[in-house]
Formats: structure tokens, C-alpha cells, sequence
């Protein structure tokens, strides 16, 4: 697919949508999943009727896009999202933090809430400094 | 058993107005520490108490007398605690028991998930960035503990005041402050008048990291525009985290509406210079302490006594 014009025929372009959404999903399997993912187990985890082959297939492209990145895993690769990994990772994490009751007293925040009062008295300790740099 | 046995039980009281006064004249450091030994000694003896109580009223039950081969004849005549007062004992000792096991089980559960999060975080560096308008940063204990700020954070802030506000969470991360946290918020939940010292605390801690960070800025001035700077953007940014009710009435309830909150709190500390005084107060909130230890002991030998007595008698 890679090879083709823009300007192809419309069975073509039919195919190219396709394409992208297959590609869509894929991504979307290995960012919800917790570790990278062999073509075997995305296909497991997507099912419907793709074939394995294909799978492969746009796992390969989506690795040559640098959109994934792969490491050795047995005899095949196991595959993972590349772009804004870490980014992922730390929404994540931000989520599951989000879900436990008792966050607030084991997580140390920077700044607690302001009332307005604090807020005034916060402009007539610091005055200027505080808008300075922004 | 005499008036003395009820003294732990009123040491509590007197400690909030002097925990105040601490965390504002003493070095953020030790009065920290102060005041968690402080209100965990108050919460044991406190409870030690009404354990006592509760037991002294335990065996003026015939059945339960002849069991542990008391007299009834000697606990009649020394009588240790009027039955009325026993059954109030007992049933504080029951609220508080329900309190600090409830806390303990939350607490425990939050850090080991602060745990593994962290853990699962891919990379040993600890600064974790999340995409996020809301201004946002907190420190997460864990192996490594990560320091979780919001891009909304770090575009408010210039690049030394980003560091300040590493510095800070770093402090935080290195002095374990979550274990000072749990252990004054249990002492609080097991004897609710301790509330207004986990408060101090909380405050205190804030204190500890922000004077870390002027160690490593040399700059107090700065420290201080940077912890308005932050709490104003995290404001305006529509920071989305109020913090829970349970967590607020564990730190003393709402506070009285002419006292400032804790951002100006410390800004105000940061424009004033370190504080190098408060010896004299360290060493008389060290003898209170003693003294309500002390009492306890008392309290726990004197019932000791009674029961050597109904043994033998």
C-alpha cells in the first residue's frame, strides 16, 4: 500500500481506510495493554476475522512508521506504542492513583486550595513578584 | 483507683493551642518530629486509659471475677473504676479501636498502591510529566518515589522556580514524609482531639520541604513567590482536587475564618528569616509529654496493684 499515489481509485482508497482503521486498532490494543504484545496475542485481543499475516503486516509498517517500537520475544516480536510512551504511561498512572480512596494522605501536593482571603493576602505579601516571569 | 488515672485522658486537650505556637517558632524539622511523637505518646495513653477502664469495670462482673480467681470483696472495697464510667470507657475504646483499624486499613491500601504505581512507572527518573492543563504537582512514595507535575504546572513557573518546586518535592520524597503523615492522622483518628496536630503537621512537613528547597536555591524570597505563584496557577487553572471531606476533618475540621490557610502560612514563614529559636518551647512540649507518659504509667501500675491485691485477697 505504501508504494501508491494519492490519487488512486476509489476500490483503492476504499482499501486505504481500511487500512487505517485496522492500524487504529492495533495501537489501541497495545495502548491499553499492560506490556508490549506479540502479533499473536494483538490478533487474539482484536479478533474478528483478520489473518495473522496481516497483522504482521501492519504490525511491521506501523514499527517501520516508528509509531511502535519491537523487541525480540521468542521467535517472533513483541510489539509496543512508541510515540508518547512515557506520556501514557504517566496518564495512566495519574488514573490509577485517581481511583484509590485514600490518595490525598500519602500523596504530598505542592499547593493546597486557596480561599479568596488567602488569596489577597497572598498579593499583599508577594505583591509584584507574583506576575513577574509570566 | 485514684483522680491521677483520668490525667492522660486531659493531656490531649491542652495540646492543641501549644502545637500552634510550635510549628510556628521551631525549626520545621524537629517539630515535626515533636509533634508526631507527640500526639502518638497522647493517642497511646489516652487509649492505655480507657483500656484500663474498661477493664476494671471487666472484672467487677461476678462471673468474669471468679474466672481470673478474683476477690470481689477487694475490688468492691478498692473499687477501680465506677461501672458507669467503665461502660463509657469501654465503649470509647470500642469507637476508637474501629477508628484507628478503619485508618490503618485505608492507609496501608493507599501507600501500597502509591507503591506499585510508582514501581510500574517505567525509568528510574523520578519526575513523572502529565499532560494536563490544571496546574498539579505532588510527591508519590515508592521505589523509586516519583514527583507528578502537570504541564499547566510547569508553564506557570520560569526555569529556577521549576527547580524550587523540585527541590521541595525531592525533600519530601527523601525525609518519608508520608510515615510522619500516617502516624499523626492515626493517633488523630484513634483520639479526635488530637486532630488540630496532625493539622500542624501537615503544616510542618510543607515547612521541612520548602526549607530544603531554600538550602539548595539560597534564595528565600524566591521560594516563597514560587509557592504563590504555584498555588495561584493551580487556582486559576481550575485545579479540580478539593480535598476529600474525611481528609479535612482529620486536619481539624474547617478552619476559623480569620486564620490564613496554609499557602500564605508559608510565605509568610519563607519572607521572615529561618527560625532559629523555640529551644525553650521544644523542652516544655518534651516534659508534657514526658509527664502525660508518665501518667499513664502511673495509671497502668496502679490497677496492677489492685488486681495483685484481689488475687491474694
Amino acid at each position: 500500500m505504501d508504494g501508491h499515489d494519492r490519487t488512486g481509485t476509489p476500490h483503492e482508497g476504499d482499501r486505504r481506510l481500511a487500512n487505517g482503521q485496522r492500524e487504529a486498532e492495533v495501537v489501541a490494543v497495545l495502548r491499553s495493554a499492560s506490556g508490549p504484545l506479540t502479533p499473536r496475542e494483538v490478533l487474539e485481543r482484536i479478533g474478528g476475522d483478520l489473518a495473522y499475516s496481516t497483522v504482521v503486516t501492519i504490525l511491521t509498517r506501523l514499527y517501520e512508521k516508528d509509531v511502535l517500537t519491537r523487541a525480540a520475544h521468542g521467535r517472533a516480536f513483541a510489539y509496543a506504542p512508541a510515540t508518547d510512551e512515557p506520556g501514557f504511561a504517566a496518564r495512566k498512572m495519574r488514573q490509577a492513583m485517581e481511583e484509590v480512596p485514600d490518595r490525598e494522605g500519602v500523596l504530598t501536593r505542592f499547593v493546597d486550595d486557596l480561599s479568596s482571603r488567602d488569596e489577597a493576602l497572598l498579593r499583599r505579601l508577594l505583591g509584584g513578584d507574583l506576575d513577574a516571569g509570566r | 483507683m485514684h483522680l491521677a488515672v483520668y490525667l492522660p485522658l486531659l493531656f490531649p486537650l491542652f495540646a492543641a493551642p501549644g502545637a500552634r505556637r510550635l510549628a510556628d517558632r521551631l525549626e520545621p524539622r524537629p517539630a515535626t518530629w515533636l509533634l508526631t511523637a507527640g500526639a502518638v505518646v497522647l493517642a497511646a495513653g489516652s487509649t492505655t486509659v480507657l483500656g484500663l477502664l474498661a477493664l476494671a469495670g471487666l472484672v467487677r462482673i461476678p462471673l468474669v471475677a471468679r474466672l481470673a480467681e478474683l476477690s470481689p470483696a477487694v475490688l468492691a472495697r478498692d473499687d477501680p473504676a465506677r461501672v458507669p464510667v467503665a461502660v463509657v470507657a469501654a465503649l470509647l475504646l470500642v469507637a476508637a479501636s474501629v477508628a484507628g483499624s478503619r485508618f490503618a486499613y485505608r492507609r496501608v491500601r493507599a501507600v501500597c498502591a502509591a507503591f506499585l504505581e510508582a514501581a510500574c512507572f517505567p525509568g528510574q527518573n523520578p519526575l513523572v510529566i502529565v499532560e494536563e492543563r490544571a496546574a498539579d504537582a505532588f510527591a508519590m512514595p515508592g521505589l523509586p518515589g516519583r514527583i507528578v507535575v502537570s504541564t499547566g504546572m510547569l508553564e506557570s513557573l520560569d526555569a529556577a522556580e521549576r527547580e524550587i518546586l523540585l527541590a521541595h518535592e525531592r525533600a519530601h520524597l527523601r525525609g518519608q514524609h508520608y510515615l510522619f503523615t500516617a502516624a499523626v492522622q492515626l493517633a488523630a483518628a484513634v483520639n479526635p482531639l488530637l486532630r488540630p496536630l496532625a493539622g500542624q503537621v501537615a503544616y510542618t512537613l510543607e515547612r521541612w520541604a520548602d526549607e530544603a528547597a531554600v538550602l539548595e536555591s539560597g534564595d528565600r524570597r524566591r521560594v516563597a513567590v514560587t509557592v504563590g505563584k504555584a498555588a495561584l496557577a493551580a487556582k486559576n487553572s481550575g485545579g479540580r482536587r478539593r480535598l476529600p471531606a474525611a481528609a479535612l476533618g482529620l486536619l481539624g475540621g474547617p478552619r476559623r475564618r480569620e486564620e490564613p490557610g496554609p499557602v500564605p502560612r508559608r510565605v509568610a514563614a519563607l519572607l521572615s528569616p529561618r527560625p532559629a529559636g523555640g529551644r525553650w518551647r521544644g523542652a516544655v512540649a518534651a516534659v508534657y509529654l514526658t509527664a502525660a507518659a508518665l501518667c499513664t504509667a502511673d495509671a497502668v501500675q496502679d490497677l496492677h496493684e489492685v488486681m495483685k491485691r484481689a488475687k491474694g485477697g
